[in-house]
């Protein structure tokens, strides 16, 4: 424990064991989805209005975090920009993580000619470099929210399913495994109620990493003008919109890349101290 | 005479997760003198592990000693630092560790391995300790002591790999041994004969000896002093003569008594020849690997098996690690589907694979594994694990089922409170009665104990032994009881059946006192130790290995 004298009666009360780490990160994280989910109502400004006379504007009273390459408020546009950020790689990670998590499961269980099938099906997607299929679909089938929150799970699943079968193999080899299969018990009881209650701290802990691999790849999209489309802008294209404003170290380009790095650093460091349940076996 | 190892007043404690302290030993006060073999006997949880740790200077992680002190040849290892700790450690008193499987590095060979710790404290040139090495294997009668250094650990039996930890240990010739457990995973028909090593060797360098263990009888052979251990507190120390007659305290006498495990109590069933038999196995076959032209498997673990179970009766079968006894039972689980012959149960045929019988078939038959460890799903309550074969097989839910869990938790014994605990959260006992109570709440006809008690120390061991007898008088159910201890299984069965290399080589009616015929069923019987202490001294088991080689 990193700090006993803070974190010790907050312990004792919870009955986990928290971390001061995981506790900062837990908050930067949190700051940034109610961010996400009470835009409209808490940006200053409307996303769009051109209210700046310079563009590339200094941090200053009322322009908090200066403005953009059209005189935009960059704070109004940095917690709009939140939204498609969080919101996308959110969706898109869930869809990833839970079809490779079902579809690992499935195949431990499974094993044989399904188990051969799926794997070899998903290496070969996963020989695919992320970035240029992410190009392609993009460029063959043009860029929206739909097909870009299917183009990033599609790009993590063979990923997130390689992890769960490696955990699901070695759960599948105990003998409850057996006693449940003997039972008579099916599939989705095996793999939901059997093995996923045993790999179900590494599975959030690599959600939560491909969460951020999935926040760079949009961010890296958008960069190149593939991702998100105006009038819309998640972080990345605020980047890539502003990057003119390098030069006169305008907030504007330094902002969005401090909040891609704020969310992805304190999502990586939350998952590594997850509160961890105090259990004391010869307690009484 | 001085003594070598002293003792006085040692107390090890332990912090728990939420910062609780835990007092392990509770002030242990000893004398070990040269020549001669102390023994540490004890419950698990006893701390009889800990308080021979000590002796190394050694906590475990999260433990520490508290005060007290241990005087090893004349140096307390509690207040050296660790450097001079680990000069000591190998040379002066060394350790056999209870798994030798587990303490040898599978990418070296053994010659590497065991003269490793000459090389560490530089004792002597390489030529010189292999020279010794094999000296030490000739002493301690393994096979080719001229080769076995050069292969590798997987390349040897258990029994040989525990003499060669025991030869790693005493090649930086130590004065004090510290044997943890080294034969509890071992055959009785291999145990003996490392037992008698370790007895000559360590008898021929006067080296002062520490022998943890949970076993009566094997102490008995190799002990001068028994020190009986509970709760981190002595109970008592005396000659092995003086624990095994005289007894003083109530805790030895239930560890002297749980070894003679009562046949009594048990109904025999009224059944006659004519009774349909409720299991009927005939011309069992089981292998393992991929399909030969011949359409057997590869390894052919079980070859030819038949035997019958009547119903309310119990049947064990008995055999060394790799006569097959476990895949037997597996095989007629449908875990393994038999390649040939035929499974009977209740009348009627079944399938060989688990996958094609009934749920109703299933259910009448239930096996419990060895590990309880392993069995129970560690990230799921005790009513989780009790409940579901409840609800698939009963479709019971809601309040019945919340009863049926009690009366199941009734049943083994446990208190109903525990039902909210995890597995990990339960000593070994309690997680096997619960390994247990999962089959009964199937409510079948027979259950196929595999090695159940194996894992167990010996008065919970006895106790589970008593839970199944009155389990089977209450609800009339039939057992076949896989095990390679002979008094576990002459406790409890009708019908013994020896198992060896695959195939059944005799039969055996304990009620009948008949001598077993067959040389291997003589040597295995004649291998369980007893509580005399002479009984290895005496022992000749030479004529049925000869025979059987």
């Amino acid at each position: 424990m990193k700090t006993p004298s803070a974190t010790g009666t907050l312990a004792a009360w919870s009955g986990y064991r928290i971390n001061l780490v995981g506790l900062v990160s837990f908050c930067v994280v949190l700051f940034w989805a109610l961010m996400a989910l009470l835009a409209p109502y808490i940006t200053p400004h409307s996303v769009g209005a051109m209210i700046d006379m310079d563009y590339f504007g200094p941090m200053r009273p009322g322009l908090w975090l200066g403005s953009d390459y059209l005189g935009r408020d960059m704070l109004s546009r940095v917690i709009f920009g939140a939204r498609y950020t969080v919101g996308i790689s959110l969706a898109a990670v869930s869809i990833a993580c839970f079809t490779g998590v079902v579809l690992g499961m499935t195949s431990a269980v499974l094993g044989g000619t399904v188990d051969m099938v799926v794997s070899r099906l998903l290496d070969a997607m996963n020989s695919i470099p992320s970035k240029l299929f992410g190009l392609m679909v993009v460029a063959a089938v043009g860029s929206s929210i739909p097909v870009l929150i299917l183009t990033m799970s599609v790009i993590y699943i063979p990923g997130s399913y390689r992890f769960s079968r490696a955990l699901a193999v070695n759960i599948d080899t105990m003998d409850f495994i057996m006693v449940a299969r003997i039972r008579g018990e099916r599939l989705p009881y095996l793999i939901g109620s059997e093995i996923l209650p045993n790999i179900i701290g590494p599975v959030l802990a690599d959600l939560g990493l491909r969460f951020v691999f999935i926040v760079l790849l949009l961010s890296g999209l958008s960069f190149l003008g593939l991702g998100v489309q105006p009038p819309y802008a998640d972080w990345g294209a605020l980047v890539r919109e502003n990057i003119g404003g390098l030069p006169f170290a305008a907030p504007a380009v330094i902002v969005p890349s401090l909040a891609i790095a704020s969310l992805t650093i304190s999502v990586n460091l939350l998952i590594d101290n997850l509160p961890q349940k105090i259990r004391d076996r010869s307690a009484p | 005479m001085t003594n070598l190892v002293e003792i006085r007043d040692l107390r090890v404690e332990a912090t728990t997760d939420s910062g609780r302290r835990v007092e392990i030993l509770k002030g242990i006060t000893l004398d070990v003198a040269a020549g001669e073999t102390v023994a540490f006997i004890g419950e698990s949880g006893s701390g009889k592990t800990t308080a021979a740790m000590t002796l190394l200077g050694y906590a475990r992680p999260g433990c520490r000693i508290c005060g007290g002190s241990v005087r090893v040849d004349g140096r307390d290892m509690v207040a050296l630092s660790e450097k001079e700790r680990a000069t000591l450690r190998g040379t002066t008193v060394a350790y056999v560790p209870q798994s030798a499987a587990a303490a040898f590095n599978p990418a070296a060979t053994i010659m590497d391995q065991v003269i490793e710790v000459t090389q560490i404290h530089k004792l002597m040139p390489v030529e010189e300790a292999r020279h010794r090495a094999v000296a030490l294997f000739r002493a301690l009668s393994l096979p080719n002591p001229d080769s076995i250094g050069d292969r590798y650990p997987h390349q040897v039996s258990g029994g040989q790999l525990q003499r060669l930890a025991a030869a790693m240990a005493l090649i930086g010739d130590p004065k004090v041994v510290i044997f943890d457990e080294p034969t509890t995973a071992l055959d009785v028909t291999t145990q003996v004969e490392v037992l008698r090593a370790f007895k000559d060797v360590t008898a021929k360098r006067r080296i002062a000896c520490v022998y943890v263990s949970h076993d009566l009888a094997v102490v008995a052979q190799i002990a001068d002093r028994i020190m009986v251990l509970r709760h981190g507190e002595v109970q008592e120390i005396g000659s092995v003569d003086d624990i095994l007659h005289r007894p003083a305290h109530p805790y030895t006498k239930e560890l002297l008594h749980a070894f003679h495990p009562d046949g009594g109590g048990r109904v025999v069933p009224t059944t006659t020849s004519h009774t349909e038999p409720l299991l009927d196995i005939s011309m069992l076959s089981a292998g393992y690997g991929p399909p030969q032209p011949n359409g057997k498997p590869l390894v052919l673990a079980v070859k030819e098996v038949s035997l019958q179970v009547k119903p309310g009766t119990n049947l064990g079968i008995i055999g060394e690690s790799g006569c097959g006894k476990s895949t037997l039972a597996r095989a007629i689980a449908g875990i393994l589907p038999a390649c040939d012959g035929t499974i009977q149960f209740n009348g009627r045929d079944l399938w060989q694979s688990a996958r094609q019988r009934s749920r109703e078939q299933l259910r009448d038959l239930q096996i419990v594994f060895q590990h309880a460890d392993t069995a129970l799903n560690p990230a799921k309550s005790i009513e989780e694990i009790l409940g579901r074969p409840l609800t698939f097989y009963h479709g019971l839910r809601g309040k019945a089922r919340d009863a049926r869990i009690d009366a199941l938790l009734d049943m083994v014994r446990l208190p109903r409170a525990l039902r909210h605990r995890r597995p990990a959260e339960l000593s070994g006992g309690q997680k096997q009665r619960v390994n247990f109570a999962r089959a009964l709440a199937a409510e079948p006809k027979l259950i196929l104990c595999d090695e159940i008690t194996s894992a167990l120390d010996t008065v919970v061991a006895a106790a589970i032994i008593d839970l199944l007898k009155e389990l089977q008088r209450e609800l009339g159910l039939s057992y076949v009881f896989i095990s390679h201890d002979l008094s576990v299984i002459e406790a409890i069965c009708d019908e013994i059946v020896v198992m060896y290399r695959g195939q059944t080589v005799e039969t055996i009616i304990p009620a009948e006192r008949q001598e077993p015929q067959h040389p291997y069923s003589r040597l295995l019987f004649s291998s369980v130790p007893k509580l005399d202490p002479t009984w290895l001294d005496t022992l000749d088991l030479d004529a049925d290995r000869m025979r059987l080689a």
